[in-house]
């Protein structure tokens, strides 16, 4: 089933000379298996935070963080994450990339080809297996990241801003494919982004975070159809919804 | 038909010398004019072999040491010295600066060891070298390991050290979590860059070590000896040849180690795919 549960979680991070700023403030959140959840927020609220925290790279000074009942505290291929700056290894080709995380399952050879070849397709890069990553152009590098992390097979899929860095008719495309893939591999998403564009047109649920302390300010449902018409009047209301509470949130 | 794909491949091979006349015309030329003003100038000026020995002498006497057969064996001998102090440079500064960039506590507790001991010159070592192992091979190995283990070293840990973050957490999240893993599959094929970088300064600085320990006595043949003993003959175009020998020597090695490493190792990197 995979229910993701977020309960009371608190960061406080030490900086040098004493100074200490709390990124979260108890965040409570309960996210359903196959939900697409996007967060949004002025920068410094804590969201990649949270991100990192779901993932198991960083440990929340309280709360927890339970997925399917189990206590998350390291890292784990059950919950795979596509990170904001391109984290391919450059030292490996595009299909090896894909392959990472399987090999180190140690599964056997032919398998971890079969496995990779699969979500090459899924991804639509097979004809740059044996590429670089810096041969490939950045839409596609992160297309090949977020083939890596399906790999594994995770139950949830931790983006953070993964198309921050590209041109918005990239953006687009992507997020595009990105709903496609969803629907096919029935993954939870949770996905930080800056665009209240993006998150209107790919999300579930918002969840709208304030600043200092790091504050879930807002959860909205978004229960238009997809594919979504960017410029819809529905869409058009939400974001603007959106727009005035993420100036309160800075305001404040 | 058999004259035609002969005269073929000369016709191209002339074609080959033009270009490549017409590409690298001005080193051509310059190599050359040096050599000509060298020739006339030991010649016609100084006129003493001692001194100064002509081009010629210098390439009759590089004939010589061929047909001898003594430049192979101080070839054999040297490359012996040169192989013993860099493999084992490599094999044991790797390892070094792989513990100390990935383990906070093992660099503090080597760092401070190393830049003490890093600063004496390598060829202050000589006399230990002698004492701890006699005239031998592993004797003048151990002066030129001194001289190339530390840019290793040095160049292992700063490569481990710019290892970028997010490699190492996405490699966490895809399942790699053990510190054996983490170093093997993540921050060496990251460092390996900067650590080649620091094997190339290490074969430079070795192939020094080299002449000097093999001229100070560690061993009784190799290129550096030879410099030495011929010196002591006032058999100057000979000294000549092997310097120049250990020169293309060293050229050579750094070019074959670049092809290799740029060419096949490195061949991710942008900017240098061959």
């Amino acid at each position: 089933m995979s229910r993701l549960l977020l309960e009371g979680i608190s960061r406080v991070f030490e900086k040098e000379g004493g100074q200490s700023t709390q990124a979260l403030d108890n965040v409570s959140l309960d996210i359903k298996a196959k939900e697409f959840v996007c967060f949004i927020g002025p920068s410094g609220c804590g969201k990649t935070t949270l991100l990192r925290a779901i993932a198991g790279l960083d440990t929340p000074d309280s709360g927890k963080i339970t997925l399917d009942n189990e206590h998350i505290t390291v890292p784990d291929p059950r919950r795979g994450m596509v990170f904001q700056e391109y984290s391919l290894f450059p030292w490996r080709t595009v299909m090896h990339n894909i392959t990472f995380g399987l090999e180190m399952q140690g599964m056997g050879k032919k398998e971890v080809i079969e496995i990779a070849d699969k979500y090459l397709k899924l991804v639509g890069l097979e004809q740059f297996k044996n590429s670089y990553p810096y041969e490939l152009s950045g839409g596609m590098r992160q297309r090949v990241a977020i083939a890596r992390a399906l790999a594994n097979e995770p139950k949830v899929l931790l983006m953070d801003e993964p198309f921050g860095a590209l041109d918005a008719q990239t953006r687009n495309i992507l997020q595009q494919e990105l709903l496609q893939i969803w629907e096919k591999k029935g993954v939870t998403i949770l996905f930080v982004t800056h665009s209240v564009d993006e998150a209107v047109y790919l999300a579930d649920r918002i969840v709208v975070m304030s600043a200092r302390p790091g504050k879930i300010k807002e959860v909205i449902n978004v229960d238009l159809l997809r594919p979504r018409d960017r410029t819809s009047h529905e869409v058009n209301t939400l974001r603007e919804r959106l727009l005035n509470m993420l100036a309160e949130a800075r305001d404040q | 038909m058999e004259g035609l794909p002969l005269h073929g491949i000369g016709g191209n091979m002339n074609i080959n010398l033009v270009e490549a006349i017409r590409k690298n015309g001005l080193e051509i030329l310059s190599i050359s004019a040096v050599i000509v003003i060298w020739q006339l100038f030991a010649d016609l000026v100084v006129n003493n072999k001692l001194l100064l020995p002509s081009f010629t002498d210098v390439l009759f006497s590089f004939f010589k040491i061929i047909q001898n057969g003594t430049l192979f064996t101080d070839l054999s001998i040297s490359l012996l010295h040169f192989g013993l102090g860099i493999l084992s440079a490599v094999f044991i500064g790797i390892p070094i600066g792989v513990a100390m960039g990935w383990f906070k506590s093992v660099n503090r507790a080597t760092d401070p060891l190393i830049e003490i001991v890093r600063p004496i010159p390598p060829l202050a070592w000589i006399p230990f070298a002698i004492v701890w192992f006699g005239l031998t091979h592993v004797s003048a190995g151990f002066v030129i390991f001194i001289g190339a283990v530390f840019p290793i070293i040095i160049n292992t840990v700063e490569g481990f050290k710019s290892v970028p973050r997010v490699y190492v957490e996405a490699a966490k999240v895809l399942g790699c979590m053990k510190d054996r893993e983490l170093i093997r599959y993540v921050a060496l094929p990251s460092s390996l860059p900067s650590i080649a970088a620091g094997i190339r300064i290490a074969m430079g600085v070795g192939w020094m070590c080299l002449v000097a320990a093999e001229m100070f006595g560690v061993s009784t043949n190799g290129l550096g000896y030879k410099i030495w003993w011929h010196y002591y003959l006032h058999q100057m175009d000979f000294v000549l040849v092997y310097m120049l020998i250990l020169g293309f020597l060293g050229l050579l090695i750094d070019k074959i180690f670049r092809w290799y490493v740029d060419g096949k190792l490195l061949k991710w990197r942008e900017g240098v795919v061959v």
